[in-house]
């Protein structure tokens, strides 16, 4: 018993058993699952500090900047793309399907790993691969593109086109394309994995609802990301092999008619982007609806509102979500009717995305009043999350609307609400997980008390920043401006709101770094995890001890959410048996 | 502390099931692998002798239908770029879709194609003889790799031959002045007929790396996996084809 | 509310359709709010009323949440407002855009260039003449490229100011030469991208003169944020007087182009 914590803890893979050593080539899924979200927390540095040299050139364009000077505004629509790639690729897919789905997916349903461990190895790798093609998009001639993360043709398909539009935007379809093929490898892995490696009695209907948010989300990706590689492969061709899938006749560029230009649509990128791009959000978002059910479940003690309901949702927002893409559309030229029929697809979507929280908030406010909230950080970030994507949420139904988006689209309006939705719900469900699984990674918990902190600044830092854009956007504040002056001077009274939001977003920054520094102090210094620090009911915190013997198998005897007090289970003892794990033998029967 | 530690599963752990809906399970039978992944170290707690078979086979089918959806975007993008046009400047819609002929000796290799899927399927079925599993199991010599082998070696040169014929293909149309940035019906073409000719190269990597595994791979499983997902990979690729190439004959 | 949201964010509206459209959005905004607090205020009341824990007098309070009350009832709610909200908005869009403009509506054409607008109106025949790609020359006087061979093209005025009289309905096409623009008009709540390769038309009665900023919405490069043009809606008068003036200003030239 004496060394039972150590390995019981299963903290680290220094620890667990089955040896899974800390190298750096390791298939170790635990390993990878730290290399993933190590990997994010790179580009999610890289990408707030870009956010933030574009929100001082949005409102101080004429600022000088040490070494570079005035930044022209070719550098600031550059900075955007590689922000948005950063963050929608490498931070928002990468942290909570690869990173977290790594970190605890084996475990949770009681595997001893993934199915496939080199394929999963292989994808990492990929992934860094595409991270390493896509920022050497800055040091290369021209720079990086310009075009935004959804580089619509014929901008992105012409060299001619603008700074960065040549060999960066070369860089960028290779990156992409990189990207695609590893999400997949990874998406195979996680689906053979959930539907073939479950320990016996893990029926589908006892997982956890973070492993069913993986398998829809991880089926988005295969179906999605395939079809964004055909498009990034048409898309290479009408740049360098003279086609035109893309490109459309009668192309005009800086004054000379193009010799070649076929029938070709840009629309038809759009078609293929959105039908990649929609499911995309989703497979962002899905893994943290997942983990708040289960934070919210924990810390409150009692078992998810309507765990079949939150089951069926996430089926329904992932089925719904691939025939939605043309809301992204409306005004781009497609038929009226088509916009029609995207905005009754998309007004269907919200009905789960509703029902959803509505489990939440009836989680939240049960009348079963046993225990009181634990406000633990991982809590307080499932809270915010829930408080984000309310939020950000409820301005999806304006903008599914056509001839609303036909004044809202592409202003700030959008960009207030895919950064509270996607942005800020997605990070926020991040740190959940990393506040929640950190004694998996290192065997310490991360610091309660920096941690409030960090949320408190967090949360303040994400409304105070992200909400003001909904007004700069009912003013008709076009995104990708690079500044608020042009040759009509309208903007220029939303000077002192997007000043206000630039300062806001420096106070959001800064606030990370309180995350940076406890995630340092506390890997040192941090106070050692016991077995099960949060009382959880689902496996990866049970111990592993099963794994010493190769013959043993875990076995799952209930449903992922039994909290609170059950009849028949030790009733005397409230302070124990508050909850069973879903590996704890049921009692005898009466 | 719970007891975790169940070497054995027990015949009535779901007697009493509490689970979210209270109700008795109608299916006793436990659910999902346990075992080792593709590192390999035992199968004695195995359900089935098939269990890491059907592991793999999903893992493929899962890969395949991701793949799928990308002929499905090239296939989709094929039919938009057809009803594409637009008005000259005497308003006269024009389009830049001129159907194209297909060279003959695609049908010649989709013959082959095909022919090659029968001589897998048999070295496929070659691996599961019962007769034969059980003497490789038994160590004694391979009988089952040794009948596989010349099926397999005989789809390797199907298979190469159907690479040349595409390429004979588009020498012909080259001949032809009909090159991969002429119109959209070249382009298609050799996009379609290239991306499909890169996924027969995979299959016939494959096919080498199952010849190696079965005289390397030391575990019969392990080789009837190799060679059934090969198979499998290779009747994919080979209905895809008669699909592309019905597309690309009828739908011009 | 609505009024201080009006006067406050949105932007002074010119539009026949655009009272209705702020409408739409300001009960749609409204709604939502009010949603977005009770939502925020059931969070905030849970956490807090959570927060003092055990209730030691009612041990046996397990009582199974009705799932009727806080599930079915409000999903059901939410659903209704969904449909109503979908229901209301498509009869806008469906006026905005599933039907054509009148038929005596004013042709005006708007070309989106990098970094720029243009805009032509077809002049006294009433009939756009043709443009070629080749012919396209700036510097030349002819950014749009038209065919000085073609009859219909010598009267056609290009503009880089759009002027349209107050009170008629405007059949705008757009085109654009390069790459995607987004034609943009906040005061006359009036979206709708410019594709190259494509011809597409919006249309929309101007009915308050003033002065609109007209934008680009859509990225198209390093000089996407000053592209931007300006509409002057003017009394009917006004705009013969004007558009009179520019075909004054166009007739020598189109005569030497008829005479060679």
């Amino acid at each position: 018993m004496s060394d039972m914590p150590r390995i019981a803890r299963g903290a680290g893979p220094a620890s667990t058993p089955g040896a899974p050593r800390l190298r750096l080539f390791s298939t170790h899924h635990r390993v990878l699952g730290i290399e993933y979200l190590l990997l994010s927390l790179l580009a999610v540095a890289l990408g707030t500090l870009l956010s933030l040299v574009m929100r001082i050139r949005l409102v101080a364009p004429d600022w000088h900047w040490p070494l570079v000077g005035v930044l022209p505004p070719e550098s600031y629509l550059a900075l955007v793309t590689m922000h948005g790639t950063l963050m929608i690729f490498f931070v928002l897919t990468i942290a909570p399907l690869s990173g977290f789905a790594n970190l605890v997916l084996p475990e949770q349903i009681g595997a001893r790993h993934m199915a496939f461990p080199r394929l999963n190895a292989a994808s990492f790798w990929l992934t860094l691969l595409s991270l390493v093609v896509l920022l050497a998009a800055f040091v290369v001639r021209g720079g990086a593109p310009i075009s935004g993360w959804t580089s619509y043709p014929p901008l992105s398909a012409l060299a001619g086109a603008g700074p960065g539009q040549a060999l960066g935007m070369d860089l960028w379809l290779v990156s992409l394309g990189i990207f695609c093929i590893a999400s997949w490898l990874g998406a195979v892995n996680l689906l053979v994995t959930i539907l073939y490696e479950r320990c016996p009695g893990m029926r589908l209907m006892r997982m956890p609802l973070t492993v069913w948010a993986w398998l829809v989300a991880s089926v988005l990706v295969l179906i999605s990301f395939s079809v964004l590689l055909a498009a990034l492969l048409m898309l290479l061709c009408d740049r360098h092999a003279g086609t035109s899938f893309f490109l459309p006749a009668g192309e005009v560029l800086n004054g000379v008619a193009l010799a070649r230009s076929g029938d070709g649509s840009p629309l038809l990128w759009l078609h293929l982007f959105w039908f990649f791009g929609h499911p995309e959000v989703y497979i962002a978002i899905l893994p943290g609806m997942g983990l708040t059910s289960s934070l919210l479940a924990n810390f409150t003690r009692r078992p998810i509102l309507g765990y079949p309901l939150m089951v069926a949702t996430t089926l329904a927002i992932g089925a719904l979500g691939l025939v939605v893409w043309g809301h992204h559309m409306f005004v781009s030229g497609i038929n009226p009717y088509a916009g029609t029929a995207f905005a009754l697809t998309t007004m269907a979507i919200a009905v789960p995305s509703a029902a959803k929280v509505l489990s939440w908030l009836g989680t939240l406010l049960g009348r079963q009043r046993r225990a009181p909230l634990r406000l633990t950080t991982p809590m307080l970030f499932a809270l915010g999350f829930v408080s984000l994507f309310i939020t950000g949420g409820l301005t999806g139904p304006i903008l599914a609307q056509p001839a609303l988006d036909s004044y809202l689209h592409n202003t700030f309006f959008v960009v207030a609400h895919f950064h509270l939705i996607m942005g800020m719900a997605g990070a926020f469900s991040i740190f959940a997980g990393v506040y929640y699984w950190f004694p998996l990674m290192s065997g310490r918990l991360l610091s309660e008390r920096l941690g409030r902190w960090h949320f408190l600044l967090t949360f303040v830092g994400a409304y105070a920043t992200f909400f003001p854009m909904h007004f700069a956007g009912l003013a008709g504040e076009p995104r990708h401006y690079a500044q608020l002056t042009g040759t009509t001077s309208s903007l220029a009274g939303l000077l002192p709101l997007q000043r206000g939001i630039t300062w806001a977003a420096m106070v959001l920054a800064t606030a990370q770094l309180l995350f940076l520094a406890n995630l340092v102090v506390s890997l040192r210094r941090g106070r050692l995890a016991p077995a099960n620090p949060w009382q959880a009911t689902t496996l990866e915190w049970a111990p592993l001890t099963w794994q010493l013997l190769p013959t043993a198998e875990r076995h799952v005897y209930r449903g992922p959410y039994e909290y609170g007090p059950a009849k028949g289970y030790c009733r005397m003892e409230p302070a124990q048996a508050d909850f069973k794990m879903q590996c704890d033998e049921p009692a005898e029967p009466e | 502390m719970p007891a975790t530690f169940t070497p054995r599963p027990q015949a009535d752990i779901e007697r009493k099931d509490p689970g979210f809906g209270g109700k008795p399970p109608l299916d006793k039978r436990p659910t999902g692998g346990g075992g080792e992944g593709d590192s390999g170290d035992d199968g004695l707690h195995r359900r089935g002798p098939r269990e890491l078979l059907d592991r793999y086979r999903l893992g493929l089918f899962f890969m395949l239908a991701g793949d799928l959806m990308f002929f499905i975007a090239l296939v989709s993008a094929f039919f938009v770029r057809q009803s594409a046009g637009h008005f000259d400047p005497r308003e006269n819609y024009v389009t830049d879709w001129q159907p194209l002929r297909v060279p003959p000796i695609l049908w010649v290799n989709t013959a082959i194609l095909l022919l090659s899927s029968v001589t897998i399927e048999t070295a496929r079925r070659q691996l599961f003889h019962e007769m034969d599993v059980i003497e490789e199991w038994l160590g004694m010599g391979r009988p089952a790799a040794k009948r596989a082998l010349p099926w397999l070696l005989a789809t390797l040169a199907l298979g190469s031959l159907f690479l040349a014929g595409q390429c004979v293909a588009w020498k012909q149309l080259q001949a032809e002045r009909l090159y991969f940035a002429t119109n959209p019906n070249s382009y298609f073409f050799y996009i379609i007929t290239g991306s499909h000719a890169l996924h027969l190269a995979i299959g016939l990597v494959a096919l080498l790396a199952a010849l190696v595994g079965l005289y390397r791979l030391r575990r019969v499983q392990l080789r009837q996996i190799l060679v059934d997902c090969t198979a499998w990979y290779w009747h994919t690729m080979g209905v895809l084809w008669l699909f592309l190439f019905a597309l690309l004959v009828g739908f011009q | 509310m609505p009024a201080s949201l009006r006067t406050g964010w949105l932007p002074p509206d010119g539009s026949l359709h655009g009272p209705q459209l702020d409408r739409l959005l300001e009960s749609n905004l409204a709604v939502l709010l009010a949603l977005l607090l009770l939502a925020q205020l059931l969070l905030l009341y849970g956490v807090l009323r959570s927060r003092r824990g055990v209730d030691a007098a009612h041990p046996a309070v397990e009582a199974r949440t009705s799932a009727w009350r806080t599930e079915t009832l409000p999903l059901l709610l939410c659903c209704l407002l969904f449909a109503a909200m979908a229901i209301s908005s498509q009869r806008l869009w469906a006026a905005l855009r599933y039907q054509g403009p009148a038929p005596g509506a004013m042709q005006v054409e708007a070309v989106g260039v990098q970094f720029q607008w243009y805009f032509r109106y077809p002049g006294p025949d009433g009939r756009f003449g043709f443009v070629r790609p080749a012919l396209v020359n700036a510097a030349a006087g002819n950014p749009l490229g038209l065919d000085p061979n073609d009859r219909r093209s010598g009267d056609d005025i290009v503009s880089s100011v759009l002027v349209l009289p107050a009170g008629r309905e405007v059949d705008l096409r757009l085109r654009a030469h390069d790459v995607i623009h987004g034609f943009f008009i906040p005061g006359m709540r009036l979206k709708q991208n410019a594709v190259p390769g494509l011809l597409l038309h919006v249309h929309f009665t101007p009915v308050v003169g003033g002065t609109y900023p007209i934008l680009c919405t859509q990225v198209c490069g390093s000089g996407h944020a000053r592209m931007q043009a300006v509409l002057h809606v003017v009394p009917p008068g006004e705009f013969a007087t004007w558009l009179a003036g520019r075909e004054r200003a166009l007739t020598p030239a189109a005569e030497e182009g008829a005479r060679q």
